[in-house]
Order: C-alpha cells, then sequence, then structure tokens
C-alpha cells in the first residue's frame, strides 16, 4: 500500500468518524492561556465553528486515530469485513493536526474515536496518548472528548478521564436483541459495565476536588452515549425509555441519536435506505422535553400512538401530548405553575421565564405574551390571558388542523 | 435640547457618565440628543446646550438594566442610546420595569441585545485566522465583518484563547492587535489588508467535505446557524455548492450499491432478522400471542406473498400458511403452475391477533396501528429478498405494503408501483375464498385467484 500523506488519511479518518452524532464543547470547566504558555480556552458554552450542509455543527475536529477494526459490527463503516480504504495516524499527526487547526479559530478541540486494533488496550493507550501529549507537551487548553473502549483496562480510561473533558462509550443500539443482529461482538452488559466505571470515577474525581483543590478533575463535562435510530425493531417509545434509563443510572450528560443512514460497502445484514432524519429530529425534541421542560420518560411515551409506539412525525412531540391531553388545558398564563407553563405548545423555557417574571408586576395580556414568543396563534388555543379566552378553539373537536404545521414540499438541492 | 457626544459607538462609559449627569437634572429623554464622535448632528438641535457634568451622588439602578445596557450599547441601531435612557429615565419612577420581559421597550431592548450577543457569539466561532510569516516569528491575522460594534467587547475572548500567539484581527471599523503581551488598538482595514490564504485551509478543507454526510442533507438547518453573509470569509464554504450539487447521487449510489451487491450472506441476515423478530414487542399484540410468525421462503425468490397475519395454527405451529388458507393458497398456485418452493411468504403483521370466545380463538382483524406497527420487518423483508414481484393478498396487506388504504377491486389485475419503487399486484386473501357462502361464486372467485396467481407467476418466468 502506497504511503498516505496526512491530507489522505484525514479524508479516510474524518469519513469514517461521521457517524457519531456528538459534537458538543460544551459543559466542561473555564480554562483560558492567559500565562501566555498554552493555546486555548474553554468558555462553559460549546461553539460551532461551521456547519456542514447536513445541518451539523462542526466544533471539534472528529477524527479515528484508525479505521482498522477486529470487530464485524454490520452498520459500521469500518467493520472487518467493508472494503473501505484503511488508514492510521500516528499519535502525533493528530496532535499536530489539532494544534494548527485550533491556532486558526478552526475548531474547539479534538473528539478521538478508533477502530480496534491488535486489541482493546493497546487502542485505548494509543488515544490517551494522543490527549497526554496535546494537555502535557503543548499545554493545549481546549476541549478534549475520547470514545473509550468498553473492553480496555479500567486503569487506562481513568487515565482518558484525567486528560479529557468528556468520555463517552456507546451504547449503540437501544434493544439487546438488536445489539446482537448487527454487533454480535459486543456485549451490552460490558457496555454498560463501562458506563458504570465511568460514572464511579467521575463522582470520586468530585469528592476528592471537594477536598483537595490540587486532586486532579475527572471528566470534567461528564460523559455521553449514542444510540442508532432505524437500525433494529425499537420504538420511539422503546428508545425513550432506554434513554431516561441511561440518564438516570449512569449519569449521562447527554444521549445523543444517530439515525443510521446509508454507508458505502455496506453490510447485507443491515440492507440501506434513507435514513429516519424527521424521527431522529422527533427524539431529540422529545430529550429536551425530559431535559428542559419537566416532562417524565412515561409522559414522553404518552405522546407516542399506542398502537405502535411511535411518535408523531408531522408534529412535535409537545404538540402531540398537548393533543392528546387537552383536558390540561387552557393554561392560564397569569396564575397556572411554571411546570404547567412549559406543557404549552409553543412557549420555550425562556418565554415561560418571561411571563414569570413579567406577570409578578402586572396582568399580562395576549399582546405580551406575542411579544415573548414567536408566534402567538399557535399558543393561542392553550392559554388564558387577561383578555384572552380559548373558548372557540378549544371546544372545537379538531383542533389538529389548527395549530399543526402546513405540510409543505420538503427542501431537496438548493 | 441637550446633545450628548459618545467618543465611540460602543462608548459605554460615556453613555453612562452622561446618562448619570442627565438623570440629576432630571433631564427627559425627549430632551436628549446622542450622538458618536463628528456625525451630523440632528437639524433641529441647532441651540446646543452642553450636556450636564456628571452629578455627585449614587443613582442606584438594577444589575439587570446595567447587564442590558452593556450588551445593548454596542448595538448598530442609532437609536439605542436614547432608547437605554427612556427606559433608565422611566426605572427611577417604575424601577421593577425591568424585570418586566414583555414591555414594549424592555422587549425591543431586549432584541437589540440578543442581536448583539449573537454577533459576538457568531464571530467567536466564524472568524478565521491566517498565519504570515513576519520579522520576528510568525502572526496569525483575520479579516472579520461584524454586524455590531462588538470588537473590543470581544478581545477579550481571544486574549484568554490565543495568549501565546502574536495575532491581529482586521475590521472595517477598528483592528485590534495582541504581542504576546499587551493589546493595542489601530484604525480599522480593508479585506486586503489580510492575507489572502494559507495552506492550512486546504488541510481543513478536506476535513469539511468528509466530515459532510450526504445522507442527511438539511440546508435549512446550516443556513439558520451559519447565515450567508458570513460565508465570504469562511474559507470552506466555498465546497458547499459542490457538496450539496453531488449529494443526492453519492446516497442513492450508496443504496443502489447496497441492493445490487449479491448478498452471500443474505441467508445469515435472514435469519439473524427472525431471531431479533422472535422478540418483538413493537405493538401489544406479542402479548396474547403464541408467537411471532415470521416469513418463510427462499431469501432470493423472485416472487414475494403478503398475507394479512397468523391464524390459529400458524400461530401455534409458528410458520406462516399452514392453516385452511394457506392450504387453498398452495393448491391454487399448483393449479396456476407457480413453484410454489420459489416462494417467499410473509404477513403484514406478525402475530395472530383474535377474540377469545369460549375455548375458541377467533380471528380479529389487525387495525391501522397494529399494521403500521409492523411494517417495520416487511421492509426489512423485501430489503433482504428483493423479490421482483411482490403480492399483497388482501386489503391488510396492500394497507401494509403501500402505506394507504387500497381499494383491491380497482387496483387488481394491474402491475402497481411500490412505494419504494418494486413492482407490486394486489388479489384477494384466500380466507375470502373459503368465507364466500354462495359454492358458484365461490368457484368464480376461485378461478379469478389462480388466473392472478397465473399472471403474477408469468411476470417472474
Amino acid at each position: 500500500m502506497a504511503q498516505l500523506d496526512t491530507r489522505e488519511k484525514l479524508e479516510i479518518l474524518a469519513d469514517a468518524a461521521k457517524y457519531d452524532a456528538s459534537c458538543a464543547s460544551s459543559g466542561t470547566t473555564k480554562r483560558n492561556s492567559k500565562d501566555g504558555k498554552g493555546l486555548g480556552s474553554t468558555e462553559g458554552m460549546g461553539i460551532c465553528h461551521a456547519y456542514a450542509p447536513d445541518g451539523r455543527c462542526i466544533s471539534l475536529l472528529k477524527i479515528l486515530l484508525t479505521n482498522s477494526c477486529i470487530f464485524d459490527c454490520h452498520y459500521c463503516i469500518n467493520r472487518k469485513s467493508s472494503n473501505v480504504r484503511r488508514a492510521r495516524f500516528t499519535a502525533k499527526e493528530v496532535v499536530d493536526l489539532t494544534i494548527a487547526f485550533y491556532k486558526r479559530n478552526y475548531i474547539e478541540g479534538l473528539f478521538l474515536s478508533s477502530g480496534i486494533i491488535a486489541s482493546s488496550n493497546y487502542t485505548m493507550e494509543q488515544m490517551v496518548e494522543v490527549a497526554r501529549s496535546l494537555r502535557e507537551d503543548h499545554h493545549f487548553r481546549g476541549y478534549i472528548h475520547l470514545k473509550t473502549i468498553p473492553d480496555a483496562d479500567p486503569e487506562l480510561v481513568h487515565q482518558a478521564g484525567l486528560y479529557a473533558d468528556r468520555v463517552s462509550i456507546n451504547v449503540e443500539l437501544p434493544t439487546a436483541n438488536g445489539l446482537k443482529r448487527l454487533a454480535p461482538e459486543k456485549d451490552g452488559v460490558r457496555i454498560e459495565t463501562a458506563m458504570a466505571e465511568v460514572k464511579a470515577a467521575i463522582i470520586d474525581g468530585k469528592d476528592a476536588k471537594a477536598k483537595y483543590k490540587s486532586a486532579p478533575k475527572f471528566a470534567p463535562a461528564g460523559q455521553s452515549t449514542q444510540m442508532i435510530v432505524g437500525a433494529d425493531a425499537a420504538t420511539d417509545g422503546d428508545i425513550v425509555r432506554k434513554a431516561s434509563t441511561l440518564y438516570d443510572r449512569f449519569g449521562l450528560r447527554r444521549v445523543y441519536y444517530s439515525a443510521f443512514s446509508p454507508i458505502p460497502d455496506a453490510s447485507a445484514v443491515l440492507p440501506l435506505q434513507r435514513p429516519p432524519l424527521m424521527r431522529e429530529h422527533r427524539l431529540y425534541q422529545s430529550d429536551w422535553l425530559m431535559r428542559f421542560y419537566e416532562f417524565q420518560p412515561h409522559e414522553v411515551v404518552a405522546a407516542a400512538d399506542d398502537a405502535t409506539g411511535m411518535l408523531p412525525l408531522d408534529i412535535d412531540p409537545k404538540l402531540a401530548w398537548a393533543l392528546k391531553f387537552r383536558g390540561s388545558f387552557p393554561v392560564d398564563v397569569n396564575r397556572a405553575p411554571r411546570e404547567m407553563l412549559l406543557r404549552v405548545p409553543g412557549l420555550g423555557v425562556k418565554a415561560v421565564n418571561g411571563i414569570l417574571t413579567s406577570r409578578r408586576w402586572r396582568r399580562l395580556h395576549l399582546a405580551d405574551v406575542a411579544r415573548l414568543t414567536v408566534s402567538v396563534a399557535k399558543i393561542r388555543p392553550f392559554i388564558i390571558a387577561e383578555d384572552w379566552r380559548p373558548v372557540v378553539l378549544s371546544d372545537r373537536a379538531e383542533l389538529r388542523p389548527i395549530v399543526a404545521p402546513k405540510p409543505k414540499q420538503m427542501e431537496m438541492f438548493a | 435640547m441637550r446633545v450628548v457626544t459618545l467618543s465611540e459607538p460602543d462608548d459605554f462609559d460615556g453613555w453612562r457618565d452622561a446618562a448619570r449627569g442627565l438623570i440629576a437634572a432630571d433631564v427627559p429623554p425627549d430632551d436628549v440628543v446622542w450622538q458618536v464622535g463628528d456625525e451630523p448632528v440632528d437639524l433641529f438641535a441647532t441651540v446646543a446646550d452642553p450636556a450636564p457634568v456628571p452629578a455627585p451622588g449614587a443613582f442606584s439602578v438594577p444589575r439587570a438594566f446595567l447587564d442590558l445596557a452593556r450588551s445593548a450599547i454596542l448595538g448598530s441601531d442609532p437609536e439605542r442610546f436614547a432608547l437605554l435612557y427612556t427606559l433608565l429615565f422611566r426605572l427611577r419612577r417604575e424601577p421593577k420595569l425591568i424585570e418586566d420581559r414583555a414591555d414594549p421597550l424592555v422587549r425591543r431592548l431586549d432584541r437589540i441585545a440578543k442581536d448583539v450577543r449573537r454577533d459576538i457569539h457568531k464571530m467567536r466561532a466564524f472568524l478565521r485566522f491566517r498565519e504570515l510569516d513576519e520579522e520576528g516569528g510568525t502572526r496569525f491575522v483575520a479579516w472579520f465583518e461584524p454586524d455590531h460594534h462588538i470588537v473590543r467587547a470581544n478581545a477579550a475572548f481571544f486574549v484568554n484563547r490565543f495568549a501565546s500567539m502574536r495575532w491581529s484581527i482586521l475590521t472595517p471599523e477598528v483592528s485590534i492587535h495582541w504581542d504576546g503581551k499587551a493589546l493595542c488598538e489601530g484604525p480599522g482595514a480593508s479585506k486586503a489588508d489580510a492575507p489572502d490564504g494559507d495552506p492550512t485551509e486546504e488541510v481543513w478543507k478536506t476535513y469539511y467535505a468528509s466530515i459532510f454526510n450526504p445522507a442527511r442533507v438539511k440546508i435549512g438547518a446550516m443556513l439558520k446557524e451559519m447565515p450567508k453573509k458570513y460565508w465570504k470569509n469562511m474559507p470552506e464554504t466555498a465546497l458547499v455548492p459542490g457538496l450539496l450539487a453531488a449529494a443526492q447521487a453519492r446516497e442513492s449510489g450508496m443504496i443502489a450499491k447496497a441492493r445490487d451487491t449479491v448478498g452471500g450472506n443474505s441467508l445469515i441476515a435472514w435469519e439473524a432478522l427472525r431471531d431479533e423478530a422472535a422478540g418483538c414487542t413493537r405493538c401489544p399484540l406479542y402479548k396474547p400471542a403464541t408467537q411471532t410468525v415470521f416469513g418463510e421462503g427462499p431469501v432470493d425468490a423472485p416472487l414475494m406473498f403478503v398475507g394479512e397475519q397468523p391464524g390459529d395454527q400458524e400461530d401455534l405451529a409458528g410458520r406462516p400458511f399452514v392453516g385452511p388458507a394457506g392450504q387453498m393458497f398452495d393448491k391454487a398456485m399448483a393449479e396456476a403452475g407457480v413453484d410454489r418452493s420459489r416462494a417467499y411468504v410473509t404477513n403484514a403483521v406478525k402475530h395472530f391477533k383474535f377474540e377469545q370466545r369460549g375455548k375458541r380463538r377467533i380471528h380479529a382483524k389487525p387495525g391501522a396501528g397494529e399494521i403500521d406497527a409492523c411494517r417495520w420487518w416487511i421492509e426489512q423483508e423485501q430489503m433482504l429478498i428483493k423479490p421482483k414481484v411482490t403480492v399483497a393478498l388482501g386489503a391488510t396487506a396492500a394497507r401494509s405494503l403501500f402505506g394507504k388504504v387500497m381499494t383491491i377491486g380497482r387496483e387488481r389485475g394491474r402491475a402497481l408501483q411500490l412505494p419504494d419503487g418494486g413492482e407490486a399486484w394486489i388479489t384477494v386473501h384466500p380466507s375470502y375464498l373459503l368465507r364466500l357462502p354462495d359454492p358458484v361464486q365461490a368457484g368464480e372467485e376461485y378461478a379469478r385467484f389462480v388466473e392472478d396467481l397465473r399472471v403474477v407467476g408469468g411476470r417472474v418466468g
């Protein structure tokens, strides 16, 4: 095989990494380089330095160390049996690329993952070496996300957490049957054990930090995971329940969803189709309902169709819930508690906070609510204001056509 | 009329000192004209009283107002100074007004501040440095065109991040330079003053093109966060039109290639799928049923028949088409001269739905929800087996394959196109033939059914 230069390797190893949805660079501790020695800073809030035409944020240099792999997971472009071109970065190449991109303000940092070569421990050692070199040799203070390998020695995972802001392990598929079919060499129990170990290390790290100021931070931006949507038979209800279990058991910061997407040289076990992007979008919305809108998992599941267990695709899950539980509406913007205001379709967290502070000083009219939101027309049927009561609308049998978005031609290739 | 002259468009301290004095003198907002530097003065303010000297004595304003003012003052809206002073003037009598986010004035200033914050964020995100060799080492130089007067306010961010580098940020209004120790300011610049390239940009563009997934084009989502006005100073955006133009072909190419590939392991794939289906809980029908009844037949079958759902006998046997209707189907296939052993048979719904009447389990028609829940399996079977012709036996199968209600009487007897492009035919379900009470009619219908099978058999040779 001819020697590949860095750019050719980058082409292969970025292409191989793009099926990982996560690119977040937020939620870590604040750092800067004002001492003039290092490079980089983190602000708490992440920055997206560009957007690809797939609408995804490009915040980190997201690459694989190598796309060679001893596993044969059917959904994965890098599986052993795939005919994709293989490449491998040296640790130094990754470090140099990261620094060069960072200095030009292209990225917030590095998201490093890898196919498994030789052994899990060997692979993990190589990844830790990249992070170590960035932090110790170059005093890099930007963001580092390391994908850890479930079967690697916990001591190596621990080292990874000391250098990285975030560590993650993908659960890959929402159901055990799906994992068995599509990733026969992966072990769901082992994955969850590894997540539990990372959780314990994060808690220990926080405890140590509380006792000794000099104690090292362990993965200050926590851990996350990813599930592939549409490759196995899981319903939206199954996925929402699985995600909520993961949040509860392992204290995850984020669960990412990745619509199963066509890959070059696909396995016959997993036939290709267009990725279910709208479904993925609805699942992210349901995730927001649980994280920011005080919805319980069973309430999100209740918004799904009872027979199919699937969330509607034409309307968002919050509106679906409201239409299904109309008895909870209308909500009085001048009296209702925060948790009920958060249930109103079209009222975001900021608008609700605005209502709560404003109404302390006077009674709110519909025009006030309109100023706080994007479109009052969608909200009107669900609220009561000083000068507004949705008599006609809420009694009308078919509310859905009024509030649901009008179907429109999907944009194709502008 | 009083005229207040501020030194710069982002001169917060100047505005605050002037506003303090004006408030102390109880000057109403309508009597003040705000201007920056030597901009032309309001024509009607010919007799200009000088702005009052700041009066001693504290005037306390809410913290939230100061936060709002610090952001809003950076806006490009020429009325921002006056709007802020109006709000300040009102706050003296209504100190809680700042908390009323629905008040029109507060709202308008909130908007200005929000636009400013977004501009600050986008500058941090989209500014691109280019490396320049100069005497004494390298310098990183960026050209950026902000919408608002944010450059000075944003300098600290770049100092914190790039303190060990030497860099310059050039903008039309002002330039800032960092030499590793101190920040200094220069006049506005033009794009020509910045370097016109950097070899690393080609590597970055390689990354940008490779990280894009052509199967997930979402132009709206990209434009919402990265509006076109920023594109001209971002090297990677030059690739967008080409990436979009090629995306559809790349995606359909991948799908087509995967479909055409002779699946050496499609039997293994089918077995794995069947095993996964055995644990299906996608709809509640799995609870009372004995087992999942998956499809059966060769994985390279040219003909695929889709029935409604397993019946009592199929549910117990775990195999499709073994009950009375299945036997009728086998007989008709033989009479039509179609090789039954080359057909793949399956059902739209893979669990038996029934009502218990005493000891008997009476067939119950599956609902649209159950058909939709089970469609996932049919789609997987279709994609694996890739039959030349698919035949829907009855309305439930047709609903499943086409995703909508199909009228058998109207669609029967001609080739139809499935939503994914394959060829399909619709005929009756054999159980319909078993239910006809009139023997003459039953005979006629049976003959029609056999004729339908003969036609579809002919389609696959």
